[in-house]
């Protein structure tokens, strides 16, 4: 294990993470789940203007998928969707404070971000 | 006698993989219900085969290739005597899920028609649960599932009307990989025959932990892995009783399962061949009947009684201990090698990942089980399993594992 994996960061947003709840108001909206370990996250996002306006998620998880959630939603809140679409893994790296992570463990960092890109892929389809 | 620490120790010197450093911590392995770790013997066999006998089977006329026919057929013999049943009455699969398929593809398509009922439980594997998903579907019938009880028992009441709906297959694990439960399946196996079924017992988590003779338990299918019970990965077996066997189609066709081919037709192999369609993973069935002279040496009555003595000292500290919570039976008598957990606001994917900075090995997941889960209304659960080479010690390392977890996550 990276000890680093369990960091003030990691653990403070897992256990408290900014963001969580429903967002009555939103308009995109996706939930996905990694199969093997059964770590869910919805997004619900509130789109304007092509910009994320607000952005609540839901779910369980592993500490790095919760924190990850967390983050990623302060992160974009005010974002354009391109801005979104460009993060990758490296992004989510750099949020967590972690320089690397393994295969398994990096599926459950990036699930909130997929989720978050589907829910914008379905609502540019809709628009 | 030889004292349990010291039969251990004399095992763990046939397993070379203890020489490995997880984490720069002595390997602590506690996931053999995922997969078991193997002996030299075991290896040593699958190296001989392709060093010395390398072949196809049941084709060629030389003498290496009768070699090789002989070595497999010996390996038939073996492993069926392990589970008490004739050689002709052991198929060799891929694994276990290969051979519940078999059953549910061949026998189940011969057998049954629309509005039949199939009998499972909800402590079911997913390769248990799939397959008669799909048959049911398939052909209309009803599927039906034991519910269990929050001590992660087959709940009576719920096998009686189960029963009492004339199933024509009764299709049951004798120990689940995450509740750790034994089912009394002798005692299912003569209710089913009593209600008109037959009755088919998954052994993937029996066959490698305990006695098992076919004949004594009475069921009519069982189904097991190579890779659980210290054999190599891609080879298992399904126990068919004979007349069932033969009564039933084919299920992969092509060569080696047939008699005669014309453009017309074909007529199909004897039993069990008309079962092993294409080349066979022999040095895999040679690796298994390694396995299994290894575990004849050892004992399969110390096997048992060796987890017992494990689970027995584990689980009163795990249920003692505060914040965990602990799924399944609490009586040793009634488990396998197997214990579920969670630790209170932590998942268990966190739990395995600190576990393995200890040098410990646990698997963390639904451990392809989610009806078990939607049952305890839980995600995933972390999974301790104990095998021949775990030793007493080990549980100590464990719960100073679990204490770790709670200081990380400042819980408990
Ligand atoms: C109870 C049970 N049945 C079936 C299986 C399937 O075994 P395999 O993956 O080797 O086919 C497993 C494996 O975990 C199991 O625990």
């Amino acid at each position: 294990m990276d000890e680093d994996l369990y960091r003030e960061i990691i653990l403070d947003h897992y256990k408290h993470p900014s963001n969580f709840g429903y967002l009555p108001e939103a308009n995109a909206k996706f939930r996905d789940s990694n199969t093997n370990c059964g770590d869910t996250i919805q997004m619900e996002v509130r789109v304007d203007g092509g910009e994320i306006r607000d952005i609540r998620f839901t779910g369980v998880g592993c500490a790095v998928c919760i924190a990850s959630a967390s983050l990623l939603t302060e992160k974009v809140k005010g974002a354009k969707i391109s801005e979104v679409m460009s993060l990758g893994e490296k992004d989510v790296l750099s949020l967590l404070g972690l320089s690397s992570i393994t295969p398994e463990r990096g599926k459950c960092a990036m699930l909130p971000l997929k989720v978050l890109k589907a829910s914008l892929i379905q609502f540019q389809k809709q628009a | 006698m030889l004292s349990d620490q010291l039969v251990v120790e004399r095992i763990r010197r046939d397993f070379p993989i203890f020489s490995r450093l997880e984490n720069g911590k002595p390997l602590i392995y506690l996931d053999s219900a995922a997969t078991s770790q193997r002996p030299i013997q075991v290896i040593n066999a699958v190296v001989e085969f392709y060093e010395k006998i390398n072949s196809n089977v049941h084709r060629g006329l030389y003498t290496m290739s009768e070699e090789a026919t002989e070595a497999y057929e010996a390996a038939r013999a073996n492993v069926s005597s392990f589970v008490g049943c004739k050689p002709e009455e052991l198929v060799f699969t891929r694994n276990a899920t290969e051979a519940l398929n078999l059953v549910a593809f061949s026998w189940g398509r011969a057998n049954i028609k629309q509005g039949d009922t199939i009998l499972i439980t909800q402590m079911e594997h997913h390769s248990n649960i799939i397959p008669w998903q799909i048959l049911s579907a398939e052909k209309k019938a009803h599927l039906e599932y034991i519910r269990i009880t929050d001590d992660g028992l087959l709940d009576p009441v719920s096998v009686e009307e189960g029963l009492g709906k004339g199933p024509k297959i009764v299709a049951i694990t004798q120990a689940s990989n995450v509740l750790g439960t034994i089912n009394d399946v002798k005692a299912i196996a003569k209710k089913a025959h009593e209600a008109g079924a037959i009755c088919l017992v998954d052994g993937a988590q029996s066959v490698p932990h305990m006695p098992i003779n076919v004949k004594e338990i009475g069921c009519d299918f069982l189904a097991f892995s190579g890779h659980k019970m210290l054999g190599p990965m891609g080879i298992g077996g399904l126990y068919g009783e004979f007349d069932l066997l033969d009564s039933m189609p084919p299920f992969l066709t092509g060569g080696e399962m047939i008699k005669e081919v014309n453009l017309e037709g074909a007529s199909w192999n004897d039993v069990p061949y008309k079962f092993e369609a294409g080349t066979p993973n022999v040095e895999g069935a040679i690796g298994l009947s390694a396995a299994v002279n290894y575990l004849k040496g050892i004992g399969m009555g110390w096997v048992r009684s060796h987890e017992r003595e494990l689970i027995a000292r584990a689980l009163p500290l795990m249920l003692d201990e505060n914040g965990v919570k602990v799924y399944g039976p609490t009586n040793p008598e009634q488990r396998g090698g197997v214990i579920s957990f969670n630790v209170e606001g932590v998942h268990a994917h966190d739990v395995a990942e600190i576990f393995d900075s200890e040098g410990i090995t646990i698997r963390s997941g639904h451990h392809c089980a989610m009806p078990i889960m939607n049952k305890f209304g839980i995600p995933a659960t972390a999974r301790v399993s104990f095998y021949v080479y775990n030793y007493g010690d080990e549980i100590n390392v464990l719960m100073n594992a679990i204490k770790k977890v709670k200081r990380v996550f400042s819980v408990g």
